[in-house]
């Protein structure tokens, strides 16, 4: 019996060894994720520390289903304070110093596309889950940047598109006059003409900014069916805030939002944000299987995810299957492994990788915000209106932009 | 542009300038006394609405208690600042007050955030008005929100009280002495560094309760002061420092003139204050109420 044991175990251990030595090629012994984002400023909450502790519940999940790579996936987060000189310091950084194989997260778009210029230089896959420009899959599209989750285009086409076909005709928007809001802006107005709706009005507000009374009442003048605010974070909220306040609501004028979050809601409260439409590619109670995962990094991390966090383990996972498919980590044969890709897992349904733009299309939901009263849980935020098919919810490939 | 949209900006402006008031206030009454440019004004503001936010969280005390108990904890935590820090600092050079005091505004965002964070989960929280101050009311040209009111009569009558026992009573009268020549003062048998600490206090309390009634309308962030202390600091500058007047008046007009602007050409409402500012200091130095230095 000894004997058998000792030549079974002798087998398996050859075996191991063998399979290791033919197939896996790893640069340094390992793969190393570099989840670079916002550590304490205005979007560490919905991306930060969260968002790294996602990427090691991905690498730790990983491991256990992929014994040949056990011990050998390690994450690093690392604070790019919303600034893209230092994204791109950091970049530079990770990939050298800290030997990083792969960029993920990276909110704040003129970050994301600092961090995705370095990752085209240095062959680094850079996936960007956090950060919304449609640059990335568009003009400044690379070989080597993915964009996951969400992007400006799928925002507010969803939301526009779906509020629009609802019987919200007018409009009158405002958005912070940067990048992002103009972006939003655009989109959007194209998306409600689209549908036949009308934009009465739109005004570009400073940012950040703390008061919104003058543009409110501008708009409580013009009395569109529907007030679209296109701010993001704590400017959101403080806009829903005095949305409320001013009366807006209670006058019958509804509220459509750009960029909505979880970490929104909680801030202010359901109820100042009920009746709200947004588009999400995610929210954490969409179905059982995400009620899962999500109640398994409640567990282990103390907070339901955001949709930003949760995108960041699949992009991780989705990551590293590619690394297992290439058997290797080299940046080249990691992207060819993506390419085309189609997969299904909690958060990205019916997904695939665009190898045209590399924006990962996934199916993605116009939400509306029920009243606490509604509620049957905790953080139980978003009611699901429609669900937009991977195919329709991104920017067609016939009118992208990208060479790559 | 209608003469009832202009209007409504007035109103709007208004209340933008009730803070600008109450802050600039506070920041002239202790240059008056201490000669002291208080960068950690902003961070105080913010402490009286993360102290009314945590009453009513910790002991669920309401918007009126805390509306009088956080100015109160605010102001004597500047009292011990003043104490325990600022004094050391008198005979030096004025920029060692100005490290010292921005320090503290850093240290001050970091420790609420911190709190905020750890104790109750949240980076910025809602702060909900009383229910008798919710709602709107018509004004015959638009509706307003109630408590907006409040805040602009709120700010008048603190304005207007402050500036009265700094003018015209006997309490005014020592800390007008203490001002102009404390050696004679202390002559006369008065206690000029208490009143220094009281006075410190007092400025900071006004900071401390211009950050409760903020509360209700902008979330309770540890960086709400930042943002406004930069514009209060134009409003100082303009008005001109150590006029108690006149920073009351600057304030609430830079609130009106600003809150047009916004409204007639929208890219300009941030800006507008510091072109105010550049103007006032290019054609009268000393501000709209000042004294030239010398004749002080």
């Amino acid at each position: 019996m000894k004997k058998v044991n000792l030549l079974l175990a002798t087998l398996s251990l050859s075996a191991a060894g063998l399979a290791g030595a033919q197939s896996l090629s790893l640069a340094d012994g390992g793969v190393k994720l570099g989840v670079l984002t916002d550590m304490s400023g205005v979007y560490s909450e919905m991306a930060g520390p969260g968002s790294v502790k996602a990427a090691q519940m991905a690498a730790d999940d990983f491991m256990k289903s992929h014994k040949e790579f056990a011990g050998k996936v390690s994450v690093v987060g690392v604070d790019h304070n919303n600034k893209a000189d230092v994204a791109s310091n950091k970049a530079a950084e990770m990939i050298d110093r800290q030997h990083v194989d792969v960029l993920l997260d990276i909110p704040t778009s003129s970050a994301a596309l600092a961090a995705s210029e370095v990752g085209k230089n240095k062959k680094i896959p850079v996936i960007v889950v956090s950060g919304g420009t449609t640059a990335l899959t568009n003009e400044k599209c690379n070989k080597y940047t993915f964009h996951y989750a969400y992007d400006n285009y799928m925002l507010a086409n969803g939301t526009g598109t779906t509020v629009t076909k609802k019987g919200g005709s007018s409009w009158y928007i405002i958005y912070p006059n940067y990048a992002f809001g103009q972006d939003l802006n655009r989109q959007m107005t194209a998306a409600i003409n689209e549908n036949g709706g009308k934009v009465v009005g739109s005004d570009a507000t400073p940012f950040p900014n703390t008061d919104f009374s003058s543009y409110l009442l501008k708009v409580q003048a013009a009395k569109p069916k529907i007030f679209g605010t296109m701010q993001a974070g704590n400017d959101l909220v403080n806009v829903v805030k005095q949305y409320n306040e001013f009366g807006l609501k209670k006058q019958g004028i509804g509220l459509s939002t750009g960029l909505l979050g979880e970490q929104e809601i909680s801030a202010l409260g359901q109820d100042a944000f009920a009746g709200a439409i947004a588009t999400v590619p995610w929210f954490w109670n969409l179905d059982a299987r995400s009620r899962v995962w999500a109640l398994q990094y409640k567990k282990l991390y103390g907070k339901l995810p955001t949709y930003m966090q949760a995108g960041v383990y699949s992009a991780s996972m989705t990551y590293l299957n590619a690394v297992a498919r290439a058997k290797s980590d080299s940046g080249e044969a990691v992207v060819k492994a993506l390419e085309g890709y189609k997969f299904n897992d909690f958060f990205a349904r019916n997904a695939m990788i665009r190898p045209q733009d590399h924006r990962v299309i996934l199916d993605v939901y116009t939400v509306q915000v029920k009243p606490k009263s509604a509620a049957k849980e905790e953080q139980d935020y978003f009611q699901r209106l429609q669900t937009i098919p991977a195919a329709k919810a991104f920017t067609p490939l016939a009118e992208s932009k990208c060479k790559m | 542009m209608t003469i009832q949209f202009l209007l409504i900006q007035v109103f709007n402006g208004l209340v933008n300038g009730a803070f600008y008031a109450l802050l600039s206030l506070g920041l002239a009454v202790i240059f008056g006394m201490l000669r002291i440019v208080n960068f950690a004004h902003g961070a105080l503001y913010m402490l009286g609405a993360f102290t009314a936010f945590a009453l009513g969280q910790l002991l669920h005390l309401g918007f009126w208690p805390s509306l009088i108990i956080a100015p109160v904890i605010v102001g004597v935590v500047g009292m011990l600042i003043e104490r325990g820090l600022l004094k050391r600092l008198y005979g030096l050079d004025a920029s060692y007050n100005l490290l010292l005091t921005f320090g503290l505004t850093l240290l001050t965002q970091d420790l609420v955030k911190q709190v905020m964070l750890s104790k109750f989960a949240v980076s910025s929280a809602p702060y909900t008005p009383p229910d008798s101050l919710s709602g709107v009311v018509n004004l015959g040209f638009t509706m307003f929100p109630k408590y907006r009111l409040f805040v602009i009569g709120l700010a008048l009558v603190i304005c207007l009280i402050t500036w009265f026992v700094i003018e015209k009573t006997r309490v005014g009268a020592i800390i007008r002495a203490s001002t102009e020549n404390p050696g004679v003062t202390r002559a006369f048998g008065i206690d000029v560094s208490k009143w220094v600490t009281g006075v410190f206090g007092v400025g900071v309390g006004l900071a401390g309760l211009a950050g409760v009634m903020a509360a209700p309308i902008y979330s309770v962030d540890p960086y709400m002061g930042a943002e406004l202390i930069i514009t209060t600091f134009a409003v100082v500058v303009i008005g001109g420092l150590g006029s108690i007047m006149g920073s009351i008046i600057t304030g609430f007009a830079v609130g009106v003139l600003a809150a047009i602007g916004a409204a007639l050409y929208p890219p300009i409402a941030n800006t507008l204050v510091f072109i105010l500012m550049a103007i006032v200091l290019l054609v009268r130095p000393s501000g709209l109420f000042g004294l030239p230095e010398g004749t002080r």
